[in-house]
């Protein structure tokens, strides 16, 4: 038996009835990692922590490289972080350790978050564990690609704009972006902070529940931390979707989908409608603005966030060559040219360019405005049904290099998956389907806000009915 | 239309180097970007307020008690340069 | 050309909380560099601000003692820009919805009353301090001042002249200190200002073109370095040449400005909302509870004094200007006492005592009770005004009842009329020339023989008893 192809749930079943021994579950997990990491490139660094005592949930989990682990490095796979070790554990860390987690490691990522194929990471690209040939996604690719590929039995993901969503989509496993200030954001190096949430991505709906009630609750150092209840999301997966309204959007279904995807995504609204959930055609329109309003918001809050990266206290510090080498200011310019990559000073520029004297009314303000519009139709749409349906990503993994040199295209890869963002809510993908190629396609539902039990159960009954979940990607 | 000057200048706010080579292809892909962005001035947003916290909590702090700050060693683990005590950085006024 | 000069200043204020503004580390000055310091406030990636809330409340006071009106909605913002001393590359401030704005302040200037307008105050964290070393050749960097709150209180621009803007300042300074979020204390940078500073010819309502001085650590630097930019704006456009708008640092020793480089000067802060931070909302319930808990403040409190106690304006002054010293006067004017003489006691021989020690008035072991005591012993002529005096040096330093010290020192004047008409008939005995020219009509001659009397009784006399004894036996002989 493999070990490290197991869910957590099996995991601790087999734990429970002394049918293995944790070291066992980690021994099989890191050798897996060593096996075919070489060819993912989904861990960046694995390291040895120190054994909690209190080992209740002693399950090998992966984090996204920039979620701060105390002592270790952190690097959001940038150079210019270096080899930056933060004195402190993020919020989920030390959740994660109270539970006896074993965390093995760091795991890859676009830089920064910045991009939604994992290309970008200045520690090399990420392969998808189904084609290897192909992206795993963004910007979580390292996690969904370890999960996928055995590496972690589960991990860690931040998502700013689909970057849980669209890689768990491309790499057939199960992820969640919970509602803004349902996990805390304290130790996640930001993105862009009124949209970022740390998720879990698992091989299944039921890990996804129980690495959930982990990693949530209310946090006294993220202000935007939210005080309320965390159910134990595990317990209320079983539930009947008769009589559930689900809302299927018009807006994304629209060209640009490839069509195993919509046949996919058709599929399972069928399923549902079988099982007697109530299917209700509906418009958000203003969904064709989120990708703009996003990207203004987010590289806005991004050229700010990542102001702190300039070579004085931590970090990569770069003095230029003699001719120009006159102090403080060229010692910033220079560090920051070497240290960020391409798509990290696209974005950079952008947000400053947007909120700079002139242009603050004209692209911050109005994006402002624009995301009020796009979260009063969901908020509209959230009175009339309980869940809303589509795909996660208009396409499956795409081809290494295929959009690199077209940032644009790039972006709108994550049109499905930007609104929840925008209107802080929960959106989970899983698995619902495969395309003629073998690639797995991921259909999103979305919630209201802090609905995430009502997604999980949701999402379970499909999953168990159907079990696309089951099928591993071959290495 | 963002010219090399206008990169330049984005560049100089941001504290970025930009090589003279690379101007002119920045310029164009932020160009391309901000035209697409600019989709938004379709909509009549004149009536509606911004959205800068998605949601309307408010009201969060802390109480004025001391915490424990980092110890030496701690704040120093990290640091490129130090030097008695002090972040050591380029002389700030030549 | 007459010019007319326009000043506006900007304030920032240390709070004197506990806490940092944003994180748990202590909020204290002179501790050994970067040891208090945590992953907020270097700002280390993954780092959140959470506002101390007492440093809220400290902001509506100050809003409220400067007669600001209090926002229901505040809000931070970033503003940002790249320094050694500022490990986020931004600042957390408040851009449009400040906790204050809108006010004036009351100052005394020249003789007159005016109201100084206020156009806001808000709230931001501190920055480090830079240190250049020269040895090393590199500018060290010192973290503990990093998120220390502050508060800036920006002026309208309606100062007329250096010294209105020194009355200002004073005036500002004490209204803090009466508040109690402060110090106020330059030398340690708890308190800082800077100026902007145009002119325009008088009679013009347009603005002239300003700039903006900073560097100057003491009141009177501002008001020297007020003084050389308006001169050298005067003799800039009487040379025909425009002023520059740009900021300049004082230099204090060599009694000069030099401009701050244009790389630093170019500034497009792109301040927006902190996401960070969530927006506060303030009922008009707290505003009211915060207002009503507000001290007297020393404009209100001149005014009552002048108007309850009858003392001048100057008197009132000088009192109200030490929060400790107007207390102890008004506990000292509920007692039965002179209130003129209690109020000359207090800007006299006890100011004195006070500056010779370098301290105020806790630094002494007076009391209102003693002091009073003192003032009657003179008026009931117990001791003389000297002695008084003498009384005084003493019981600050012991805190020593000033019956007991009369008694010890032996300072009571002689009241008992046996010893005192023995001395009496002692002079008259010894000087007939004297008493014959006192009966003959020159009454001033009595003068000489007061002295003789105090000489021979050590000077423990009352001079008016002694001359009413001497008349009367002259008289009488």
């Amino acid at each position: 038996m493999d070990l490290f192809a197991l869910t957590a749930h099996e995991i601790l079943e087999l734990l429970a009835n002394g049918k293995v021994l944790p070291d066992e579950v980690e021994t099989s997990v890191r050798g897996r990692i060593n096996a075919v990491n070489p060819r993912t490139n989904a861990f960046i660094r694995t390291y040895q922590e120190n054994k909690t005592p209190a080992n209740a949930m002693p399950i090998p989990i992966g984090i996204k490289d920039n979620i701060c682990v105390k002592g270790r490095p952190v690097t959001c796979a940038s150079a210019i972080l270096k080899d930056f070790c933060p004195p402190y554990d993020a919020a989920v860390i030390e959740k994660i350790k109270a539970s006896g987690g074993v965390i093995l490691g760091s795991l890859n990522m676009d830089e920064f978050a910045f991009g939604s194929s994992t290309e970008s990471s200045s520690k090399g690209i990420v392969h998808n564990p189904w084609d290897l040939e192909r992206v795993p996604g963004g910007s979580s690719g390292g996690s969904a690609a370890a999960v996928a590929a055995g590496e972690a039995i589960w991990a860690l993901g931040s998502d700013t704009g689909g970057s849980i969503r669209q890689p768990a989509s491309f790499c057939g496993v199960v992820g969640l972006k919970p509602t803004y200030g349902r996990v805390s954001r304290y130790g996640l190096v930001a993105f862009g902070s009124s949209l970022d949430q740390i998720g879990p991505i698992t091989r299944d709906v039921t890990d996804c529940a129980r690495l959930l009630s982990i990693i949530s609750g209310f946090d006294r150092r993220d202000s935007t931390s939210v005080d309320l209840p965390v159910p134990d999301y595990a317990l209320g997966l079983r539930r009947d979707v008769r009589g559930l309204r689900i809302g299927i959007p018009k807006e994304y279904f629209i060209g640009g989908i490839e069509p195993a995807v919509e046949k996919a995504v058709r599929a399972a609204v069928e399923f549902f409608r079988k099982e007697g959930a109530v299917i209700k055609d509906i418009s958000l329109p203003h969904t064709e603005y989120a990708v703009a309003t996003y990207y203004i918001v987010a590289t806005a809050e991004a050229s700010s966030n990542l102001a702190r990266f300039d070579g004085v206290e931590y970090g990569l510090r770069v003095l230029p060559d003699k001719p120009r080498k006159t102090g403080i200011v060229d010692m910033y310019e220079e560090t920051r040219a070497r240290g960020f990559g391409d798509e990290a000073k696209r974005r950079i520029m952008l947000g400053t360019y947007v909120l700079s004297a002139g242009y603050y009314d004209a692209y911050y303000l109005r994006a402002l405005k624009a995301r009020t519009l796009i979260k009063n139709d969901l908020d509209k749409a959230f009175t009339d049904c309980d869940i809303i349906l589509s795909p996660t990503a208009p396409t499956t993994a795409f081809k290494i290099g295929e959009k690199t040199s077209d940032p644009l295209s790039m972006y709108l890869s994550d049109i499905f998956t930007i609104p929840a963002n925008l209107a802080g809510i929960p959106a989970i993908s899983l698995p619902c389907g495969f395309d003629a190629g073998g690639l797995p396609i991921g259909m999103q539902l979305m919630g209201a806000p802090f609905a995430e039990e009502k997604l999980l159960s949701t999402a379970y009954a499909y999953e168990q009915a159907n079990g696309w979940h089951s099928r591993k990607a071959q290495l | 239309m963002i010219t090399n000057d206008t990169v330049k200048y984005i560049a100089s706010l941001s504290r970025l180097h930009i090589d003279d080579a690379d101007l002119s292809r920045f310029g164009g892909e932020l160009q391309n970007i901000l035209q697409y962005v600019d989709k938004l001035s379709e909509l009549d947003v004149s009536n509606v307020p911004p959205t800068s916290h998605v949601f309307r909590v408010e009201n969060v702090f802390r109480e004025d008690t001391i915490l424990p700050s980092l110890s030496p060693v701690e704040a120093f683990s990290f640091a490129i340069e130090s030097h008695d005590g002090h972040y050591k950085v380029p002389k700030v006024i030549e | 050309m007459d010019f007319e000069t326009v000043i506006g200043l900007e304030v920032h204020l240390q709070l004197n909380t506990a806490t940092k503004i944003f994180c748990g580390c202590r909020n204290d000055f002179g501790l050994e560099a970067n040891t208090c310091v945590c992953p907020v406030c270097l700002g280390l990636p993954g780092s959140l601000p959470v506002l101390n809330r007492q440093v809220l409340f400290s902001g509506m006071k100050v809003g409220l003692a400067l007669n600001c009106a209090i926002n229901t909605f505040v809000k931070f913002d970033r503003k940002n820009y790249y320094y050694p001393d500022l490990p986020k590359g931004y600042q957390i401030s408040q851009f449009d919805f400040p906790i204050a704005k809108n006010g004036f302040l009351p100052v005394i200037t020249g003789g007159q009353e005016r109201r100084i307008g206020i156009t806001r105050a808000h709230l931001e964290e501190d920055a480090g301090k830079l240190i250049h070393d020269d040895r090393t050749n590199a500018t060290l960097v010192d973290y503990n001042r990093t998120g220390t709150p502050l508060v800036e209180i920006v002026s309208e621009p309606d100062m007329r002249s250096a010294q209105e803007a020194y009355d200002y300042l004073t005036a500002l300074k004490l209204t803090l200190q009466y508040l109690n979020v402060s110090d106020c204390d330059m030398e340690k940078g708890s308190l800082r200002c800077d100026a902007n500073v145009s002119i325009r010819p008088r009679g013009e309502s347009k603005l002239g073109t300003k700039t903006e001085l900073k560097n100057m650590n003491s009141f009177s630097a501002i008001r020297r370095a007020i003084d050389h930019e308006v001169a050298s704006q005067a003799r800039t456009i009487l040379s025909g040449k425009p002023v520059v708008q740009q900021t300049l640092l004082w230099n204090e020793e060599k009694g000069m400005t030099i401009p701050m480089r244009s790389k630093e000067q170019a500034h497009d802060y792109r301040y927006f909302p902190e996401p960070d931070l969530v927006p506060f909302t303030l009922t008009e319930e707290q505003i009211d509870a915060v207002r009503r808990a507000l001290p007297e403040l020393p404009y209100a409190r001149l005014r009552r004094l002048i108007g309850q106690y009858g003392i001048s304006e100057y008197d009132g002054t000088i009192l109200v200007g030490d929060k400790l010293a107007a207390d102890f006067f008004e506990t000292a004017a509920a007692m039965k006492v002179d209130i003129k003489k209690l109020c000359n006691w207090m800007n006299g021989p006890l100011m004195k005592e006070l500056n010779d020690r370098r301290c105020r008035i806790p630094g002494l072991k007076l009391t209102p009770q003693d002091l009073v005591a003192l003032i009657n012993r003179v008026e009931d002529g117990t001791i003389s005004n000297l002695a008084a005096k003498d009384v005084l040096s003493d019981i600050v330093e012991t805190g020593k009842d000033p019956n007991i010290v009369i008694r010890e020192k032996g300072l009571a004047q002689v009241s008992d009329d046996a010893q005192l008409e023995t001395i009496v008939d002692e002079v008259i005995r010894e000087n007939p020339q004297v008493v014959e020219q006192i009966r003959s009509g020159k009454a001033s001659a009595a003068g000489f023989l007061v002295g003789l009397a105090m000489k021979k009784m050590h000077g423990k006399a009352n001079p008016k008893i002694l001359n009413t004894a001497i008349q009367r036996r002259i008289a009488n002989v």
